[in-house]
């Protein structure tokens, strides 16, 4: 298979790390080859934590500066921050749902107006998808299942090639019995919204 | 059961580089495992802890790293396959032991894991402990990709068992913390009681004794080279004159880009898995058939030096480089689009980079800073030392833990961190050297770990400086593994004893000792002020546990508070801690209720009295 390369952005706690395990047990069930890295510690007290995954045939587990083919961002400023990773032919999903950084709740920091991270994220890259995840994952049953929302949004634009039943089966897989319901339903969410979500 | 217990050989599984390192010392039979924990080696150590409290084997958080490779020592050294891990820096802590254990060897399969940071994810710094190898006589083994991190920890078992030395794995983070699937193999048996025999001129190092080891030490390098150069960890890949010899996650990166710039046909690559001692038959053949070579390792030139001498040897003259300014660094890690314009760059590889964007007219936006949580009680701490202090001209070494976070405004209470427990030693040393009010912290596993020494010696040499140890019962830095001064029936074991930090720095003589309750705000400060007025050392115990740790275990409910109309906006919440969980909305200070778990610091700072619990 060609090689796909992913990235996903996500602010400590918004369970990136499961997202990015769900895409990979997704691989296997469809056959694809996979590796993915990510970064642990002093990121996790609040920063930015990053995930890189590389489907097909390549053997490198990390993704330099410009080569993302597909960008998934869980909060849109740093979806923009990381527009370094992206070329012109990189594909970009981003929620719109904000986390502002510290400084900025308390006025330190700016933050660019949502409309505008939208405007150069489209500009910039090959398509831009962009969703409010949070208002889908509490329509869900919870802001925790933001991450699966996102995940639907990325199977809807057809980026990665990978069928919606390969990812239910992996979401079913890599889910707490708990929460498979919820999950399911916010990847439903997610799926639908990505089809009027182009920007 | 623990996913990594289960046998069942043949099954497929995602797994971290971390886990698939501990599911390989299952595989190979490990007995007896010993760690102090440090990222990005901090999961191998969990799982086999996890693992322990379902099996026979044993696990055992050791004070430091020091403690952990002698510990670790006499089990080899009673017939039980051994594995001791760390990160990096650890292994400097580790160094005595382990230069003369190289001497001693063992009866059984010793691996010794040693994590590097290269790029320094979360790390003081990116040393190469390839040299550690070399320096102590070790043999040492280097994993490209997790899948084979679990086989060659399998390997480094029957290698120190054949040899009778222990092997060093050298791991780096895009090994640990990199997924990948992994084939489960068949689970060797443990043997978990073994016994010492008694061997003197072995194991007893007075100088007479050692010299004949080195001698020992030095027959089994060369034993361990023949192995390394028919080992399959030493591989060679394609055939041509353009050379490529290359270790770790650069092969990866060497590999895709070899395809990548279509020069498969041209280009032999030379991967070293088993680098220490190097195959130097086997790098001088393959340096025979090369017009120029390319090492590509990250770090410092360890092969590339070593590669060098060989062509001198054997009289090869080609071009051999790696680092050089035109090339390849020594700083930072690699990535595959670099390794990729450097090889067709040295090659002469007509290669064009795909345009990058142009990022300059992207909006800024504020930086993401890591923080201490929202609920930390090392902030009330700070903000309470800060207030005690103020007017005074102050130093504050910092330790290694999330308490370094202190170093950054508005607390600034970091002036000087270098290493674990250094706080302790460096407060001894500007009390000399200055006149300037001395103030350390230290976290308690860290102060377990080698801030004790420190505090001896500060009571013997009768240093003048204030020791703030921030007891939150945890190590929460790598994930909140126990250390001595925990309470392990609070998380359901038993069978552990525990060491009391108060009555610790009482004995060793301290003569000033208090001990707060950071979040009460007036009265910690005015303790503080006691402590700093003290003329000679005086020791601060905060004891507040870890309010991630708490809630995770059920010790603590979120209770969160709200800013109500008294507040005339002062701000010195938002200036004087800086908690996470305040933002400003349409000019007003606000609580983010999800996030606030009621520690009740601002609401005591706050000189309106404006802050209280929220009403449901």
């Amino acid at each position: 298979m060609e090689t796909t390369r992913l990235i996903i952005v996500a602010v400590g706690g918004q369970g990136n790390l499961l997202a990015s395990k769900v895409l990979g047990e997704a691989a296997l069930i469809e056959g694809v080859e996979v590796r993915m890295s990510e970064i642990h510690g002093m990121a996790q007290r609040g920063g930015v934590v990053e995930s890189a995954i590389v489907f097909g045939d390549a053997k490198s587990s990390i993704i330099s500066d410009g080569e993302a083919d597909i960008l998934l961002g869980f909060e849109p400023a740093e979806t923009l921050r990381a527009i370094g990773r992206c070329s012109a032919n990189t594909r970009v999903i981003t929620n719109t749902s904000t986390l502002p950084p510290f400084t900025v709740g308390i006025g330190k920091g700016p933050y660019p107006e949502v409309a505008e991270i939208k405007r150069v994220l489209k500009e910039k890259t090959a398509g831009l998808v962009a969703i409010d995840a949070m208002a889908l994952a509490k329509e869900a049953g919870s802001p925790m299942s933001v991450n699966i929302v996102l995940l639907g949004a990325l199977i809807q634009t057809g980026a990665l090639g990978f069928s919606k039943e390969s990812v239910v089966e992996a979401i079913r897989r890599r889910t707490k019995p708990a929460f498979l319901e919820m999950n399911l339903s916010a990847f439903e969410l997610g799926f639908k919204a990505a089809a009027d979500g182009v920007v | 059961m623990h996913k990594l217990l289960t046998d069942s050989p043949g099954e497929q599984i995602m797994l971290l580089g971390n886990e698939a390192i501990a599911r390989g010392a299952v595989e190979a039979g490990v007995a007896f495992a010993t760690t102090y924990p440090g990222t990005p080696s901090s999961e191998i150590s969990l799982n086999l802890f996890q693992m322990s409290q379902e099996s026979d084997l044993y696990f055992e958080y050791s004070t430091n790293e020091k403690v952990a490779l002698e510990v670790a020592a006499a089990a080899a050294n009673s017939g039980l396959r051994t594995f001791c891990m760390m990160k990096h820096v650890g292994v400097n802590v580790a160094a005595d032991p382990l230069m003369t254990l190289a001497y001693v060897g063992v009866t059984a399969g010793m691996v010794i894991l040693s994590a590097d940071d290269p790029a320094m994810f979360s790390s003081q710094n990116e040393q190469d402990n390839r040299y550690y190898a070399k320096f102590g006589g070790l043999p040492m083994l280097e994993p490209s990709s997790v899948a084979e991190a679990k086989e060659m920890i399998k390997e480094a078992f029957e290698l120190s068992e054949t040899l009778k030395q222990p092997v060093l794995l050298r791991t780096t983070t895009r090994i640990n913390h990199s997924n990948a699937f992994v084939t489960f193999g068949e689970m060797k048996e443990r043997k978990t009681k073994g016994r010492f025999e008694r061997d003197p001129f072995r194991c007893v190092t007075v100088p007479a004794v050692s010299r004949n080891l080195h001698v020992k030490l030095l027959e089994r390098l060369d034993e361990a080279q023949t192995m390394a150069e028919a080992s399959g960890f030493n591989l060679v890949q394609g055939e041509g004159p353009l050379g490529i010899i290359t270790n770790g996650v650069s092969f990866h990166y060497a590999e895709d880009a070899v395809r990548d710039l279509g020069i498969e046909d041209r280009t032999r690559i030379l991967r070293l898995g088993f680098s220490n001692p190097m195959p130097d038959n086997m790098i001088k053949e393959f340096l025979k058939d090369c017009e120029k070579v390319l090492v590509v390792e990250e770090g410092e030139p360890f092969m590339e030096e070593a590669v060098k001498a060989s062509a001198q040897e054997a009289g090869i003259v080609i071009p051999i480089k790696g680092k050089s300014p035109e090339l390849f660094s020594r700083l930072s890690e690699y990535d595959p689009a670099m390794v990729r314009e450097t090889i067709a760059a040295f090659f002469g590889v007509d290669y064009t980079p795909a345009p990058k964007l142009d990022a300059s007219d992207v909006p800024e936006i504020a930086n993401r800073p890591p923080n201490l949580c929202s609920g930390c009680s090392h902030r009330a701490t700070f903000y309470a030392v800060q207030k005690a202090a103020q007017g005074m001209d102050v130093i504050c070494p910092n330790d290694i833990g999330c308490y370094t976070l202190g170093f950054m405004p508005p607390l600034s209470t970091g002036d000087f961190v270098i290493c674990m427990g250094s706080s302790v030693s460096s407060a001894c040393g500007f009390g000399q050297a200055t006149d300037q009010k001395v103030i350390g912290f230290i976290g308690d596993s860290t102060f377990f770990h080698s801030g004790i020494t420190g505090l001896v010696n500060a009571v013997f040499n009768n240093h003048n400086f204030t020791l703030v140890i921030l007891e939150n019962d945890i190590t929460a830095m790598t994930g909140h593994q126990p250390h001595p001064g925990v309470d392990m029936e609070r998380i359901g074991l038993s069978g552990y004893g525990r060491v009391n930090i108060e009555n610790l720095v009482r004995a060793l003589g301290v003569e000033h000792v208090s001990v707060i309750k950071p979040f009460k705000v007036k009265k910690s400060i005015d303790t503080i002020k006691e402590a700093l007025e003290f003329k000679g050392v005086s020791v601060v115990i905060a004891q507040e546990p870890c309010i991630l740790f708490a809630r995770g275990i059920k010790l603590k409910k979120a209770r969160p508070f709200e800013v109500t109309d008294k507040c005339t906006d002062h701000k010195e919440c938002i200036n004087g801690i800086a908690c996470p969980s305040f933002y400003i909305e349409e000019g007003r200070v606000k609580i983010d209720a999800d996030t606030c778990v009621g520690c009740a610091l601002c609401a005591q700072i706050c000189p309106d009295n404006a802050i209280r619990p929220l009403k449901k």
